[in-house]
């Protein structure tokens, strides 16, 4: 079985461990510090996921969900995740969150700046296009006619198996190749926010891309 | 009223109150108005708000063109001056990239002028204009509010209050003036969605007002546990819980969509632009404004009933619809105004006896 460590007690965080341990992923969650000061939110925020300290939790994950506020990943440390798949779910929104100097190139995606600071690590992004209030709500069975579809970027390997995962959690999934095609999932791009199908979401970022 | 004090059966009273950001009105004929007679109207909406016997009236501090209503607290004197029951409060303070020991003299001046009807709602609100205004980073958000935070429930307690921290001066034996007359400032926070605000209202002993703006306000039920738990680990009693949310009430369901649809399009549209956000369409409007969504649009029946179900879902008891949207008239937010106090409340005092 899959296990993943969710890196992040945030807003985030939470909503994708307690999704993935609904589609039956053994799941972790860890924050900065000691896991005591999550114990709470995790018993009734994420029942059935274990708060652990971040190196225990990556140490034994096979997928790690990257869900910490952007601005702290400037300090990051990327040994703790290195030889890892890791699910950037991240996004840079200046309006928003203010300006990162890390993040403040127009020339590279967020996630691609992430690949580059986690130069060891496998990068995958999703989930950082619905919002983290439609993430549980708008889970659909395969065949829905309302299932909506998420894009996962990245090299082929590491996306077809986080794609895998998204399609369990209960979302169609668009693959797109490498993170530099990422950026269109990002704030301001097409697909940012708006509930698409598969067929939807293709032709939107094939519309895009040519 | 709205302080921490549980009616026998350990519930609290219903409160039901108005929250605005001060959206620029237009006139009849759809033109803005000025800065100047949108906040002159607004002093008239909570005067009104008193007199069809709402509990509570709250301005959020923003600072752009559209929501020019950057001194709640100096319209909230005008309205206090005026009225004689209502509570009048932020909603919210952005507390970060302010002064808690100004926070602390505004909103005790108010209570002094309202005879102890201040509240404050403490939280980030979803705009950022304020911390480039005054000279802070967003970056260091957190960290702000953490330390802040701290600094007014220190002030609360009343002088002469000694602290010390890295946003601000240090305060040694400093009497903070004016001292509250009785006791202390109903206190909540804002939380949008991180659990560790929902925590830290329950260690300073803060309530907590859910900020419901978007998808399925029951998705926050947990979020009521967690306070709950919370204060049980801190060893407080219970407090509070409340839901904000925005909406817009008129005589007919037809009606309301009619008039909010299009204001609601046009401000998020202008938003998106500058935020990233999805420009919505009339199928999320509709899914927002039905029983799952966060948008309370409709007649006073629909609205009641939307108020009623989700109180009894999140564990609250008290509910404050955001009303206005930027370019709708002062007749319109008059009539949102008086329906939601004379049918909407009523109503939904009765659904929650019953």
């Amino acid at each position: 079985m899959t296990r993943i460590a969710v890196l992040g007690a945030g807003h985030v965080g939470p909503v994708i461990a307690r999704v993935a341990i609904e589609a039956g992923y053994d799941v972790s969650i860890s924050a900065s510090g000691d896991p005591a000061e999550i114990e709470l939110i995790t018993q009734v925020l994420v029942p059935g996921a274990e708060a652990r300290w971040a190196a225990d939790a990556v140490a034994d994950a096979d997928l790690v969900v990257l869900s910490i506020p952007l601005h702290k990943f400037a300090t990051f440390d990327p040994d703790l995740v290195a030889g890892k798949l890791v699910v950037d779910t991240m996004n840079y929104w200046p309006p928003v969150d203010g300006v990162q100097e890390l993040f403040d190139d127009d020339r590279f995606g967020s996630s691609e700046i992430v690949q580059r600071r986690l130069a060891r690590s496998t990068v995958v992004k999703t989930l950082n296009h619905l919002g983290y209030h439609e993430l549980a709500d708008d889970r659909r069975p395969v065949g829905s006619p309302e299932r909506r579809a998420l894009g996962v970027a990245g090299g082929r390997t590491a996306v077809d198996l986080v794609a895998g995962v998204i399609e369990d959690i209960g979302y169609d999934t668009v693959r797109l190749d490498g993170l530099r095609a990422g950026r269109l999932l990002e704030p301001g791009g097409p697909v940012f926010g708006v509930a698409l199908s598969r067929a939807e979401f293709e032709s939107t970022v094939s519309a895009e891309a040519a | 009223m709205t302080t921490a004090v549980p009616e026998a059966g350990g519930g609290f009273p219903l409160v039901l109150g108005l929250d605005t950001f001060g959206d620029l009105t237009s006139d009849e004929q759809g033109r803005p108005l000025s800065h100047a007679q949108t906040i002159r109207d607004l002093v008239e909406q909570g005067v009104l708000a008193d007199q069809v016997g709402l509990d509570f009236f709250g301005i959020g501090e923003h600072h752009t063109d559209d929501f020019p209503l950057s001194a709640a607290d100096v319209v909230l004197g005008a309205i206090a001056a005026r009225t004689e029951r209502i509570h009048v409060g932020s909603a919210v303070t952005v507390l970060s990239s302010d002064d808690p020991v100004r926070v602390f003299q505004r909103y005790s001046t108010l209570n002094a002028l309202s005879g102890g009807r201040a509240e404050v709602i403490l939280g980030r609100g979803s705009s950022i204009d304020s911390f480039p205004l005054f000279g802070y980073d967003l970056a260091d958000y957190e960290d702000l509010f953490e330390e802040k935070t701290n600094l007014f429930a220190e002030l609360l307690k009343g002088s002469p209050v000694n602290w010390e921290g890295k946003t601000r001066a240090s305060l040694h034996d400093q009497d903070v003036v004016p001292h509250l007359e009785n006791g202390t400032l109903p206190t909540w926070i804002g939380v949008g969605g991180s659990p560790q605000s929902v925590i830290r209202a329950a260690h300073y002993g803060f309530s907590l007002m859910l900020a419901i703006i978007g998808g399925s306000p029951s998705r926050f039920a947990p979020f009521s546990q967690l306070f709950h738990k919370a204060l049980d680990s801190f060893g407080r009693d219970p407090l509070p819980v409340g839901v904000h949310s925005p909406g817009h009430v008129a005589a007919t369901d037809e009606q309301a969509r009619e008039e909010f649809w299009p204001r609601y399009l046009e401000v998020i549209t202008h938003v998106s632009k500058t935020r990233g956000f999805a420009i919505p369409t009339k199928q999320s409007f509709l899914a927002e404004v039905g029983p799952h969504g966060a948008l309370f649009v409709g007649s006073p029946e629909t609205v009641a009933q939307k108020i009623a179900a989700n109180l009894k879902t999140l564990g609250a008891n008290r509910f404050d619809l955001k009303y206005g949207m930027g370019g709708l008239s002062h007749a319109a937010l008059m009539t949102n105004i008086e329906l939601f106090g004379t049918q909407v409340a009523p109503r939904v005092r009765e659904l929650m006896a019953s």
